[in-house]
């Protein structure tokens, strides 16, 4: 299994298509190419960012500044920014649209994937966040940029889950 | 040397700047002295008001930033230092009050207490640019000069006295002050 290029392609022309002007992002083999294309691009903002939970900080920062933001991340970067997303986003209304990669789901090899997998959708329904999977590579532009309108307008946090169909070749 | 001197000290110089605190009596003793619409409280998420002050930073470059932290804050978040090395923004400056103690929740002695922790060591070894120590107010107020005159990223870690203020409750709701932060940022036109 590799990551795959085309459907890579396929998320940042979405996110492009969106409006987004800045991204923040943690890393990870799943985002590899995602993340090399917001690095060449000359008008986007990229911030890496050490732990996730950071990443909730920065997309405040941009909202309040008025710039249309995503933040990118693996399931269980989610699961470790929990707090910043309950105590700043939900408690201050600041949107976020937090595209995760859903790491540990059906197909997936690695045993220390899996609890974290099994448990995403679970926490996302516990917290209220609404969110879709996205495993098409031909409607995920236009998920992305429902998801940001959502965000936008419901002043929540929403996420898109990058599975494995379309993340994989 | 108090949190509240300093805040006061530099009242006058955050008029026109966009200021992000931490909780509890640092918000406080600024809303205090007198509440801004280019003021930002972040009454929780103990850790992100740094982040917060690189996202505003990295979106707005002609505003300028000053975020005010405090030791129990950055404990609890200290890859955020890495992370401002790496993109510095020009137009932030991060002020660390250090008072060596968990003071809004509970008053428990932080890792920094007898100067075991070293926050300015730990900035720069983070890769921080211009790391300022202040003891006294004379060091603060030389160290915010510089800052802000600077054309850099600068981080100051300032040692104050575990004391806050007398009374707490602020006439903003928490939504409502991200809402007011937004439409100033509007208006102004950046």
């Amino acid at each position: 299994m590799t990551v795959s290029r085309d459907n890579s392609l396929a998320v940042y022309r979405g996110i492009k298509a969106a409006g987004v002007k800045s991204i923040s992002a943690l890393p990870e083999t799943w985002l590899v190419y995602l993340l090399q294309l917001a690095e060449d691009d000359p008008d986007m903002h990229l911030i890496e960012v050490a732990k996730e939970e950071e990443a909730i900080g920065i997309a405040a920062g941009a909202y309040m500044a008025g710039e249309p933001h995503i933040l990118l991340m693996q399931n269980h970067g989610f699961l470790a920014a929990i707090n910043g997303i309950v105590s700043l986003a939900m408690s201050y209304r600041i949107p976020l649209c937090m595209l995760i990669a859903l790491r540990g789901h059906w197909g997936e090899p690695y045993p220390w994937h899996t609890q974290g997998g099994i448990h995403t959708e679970p926490v996302l329904r516990a917290l209220g966040i609404p969110f879709e999977y996205a495993r098409d590579p031909a409607k995920v532009g236009l998920q992305i940029s429902q998801a940001v309108t959502f965000a936008k307008s419901s002043l929540s946090p929403v996420a898109l889950l990058l599975d494995r169909e379309l993340m994989e070749d | 040397m108090k949190r509240s001197d300093c805040i006061k000290a530099l009242y006058p110089e955050l008029q026109d700047r966009l200021v992000v605190t931490i909780m509890g009596a640092c918000a406080q003793e600024l809303y205090d002295l007198g509440d801004r619409d280019n003021f930002f409280y972040l009454q929780h998420a103990m850790g992100l008001a740094s982040s917060i002050g690189l996202g505003l930073a990295t979106s707005l470059p002609k505003q300028k930033i000053v975020v005010l932290d405090g030791d129990g804050s950055v404990l609890m978040n200290l890859g955020t230092l890495a992370t401002l090395a790496r993109y510095r923004p020009p137009n932030l400056t991060h002020i660390i009050f250090d008072n060596g103690s968990l003071l809004s929740t509970g008053g428990f002695a932080s890792h920094t207490t007898s100067g075991i922790t070293d926050l300015a060591a730990i900035a720069r070894g983070a890769g921080c640019p211009n790391v300022f120590s202040a003891d006294n107010s004379y060091q603060f107020l030389e160290a915010c000069a510089e800052a802000f005159d600077s054309h850099q990223m600068s981080t100051i870690v300032a040692k104050v006295e575990a004391v806050g203020p007398d009374h707490f409750g602020m006439d903003i709701a928490l939504p409502e002050n991200a809402f007011r932060l937004k439409r100033y940022l509007k208006s102004i036109k950046n």
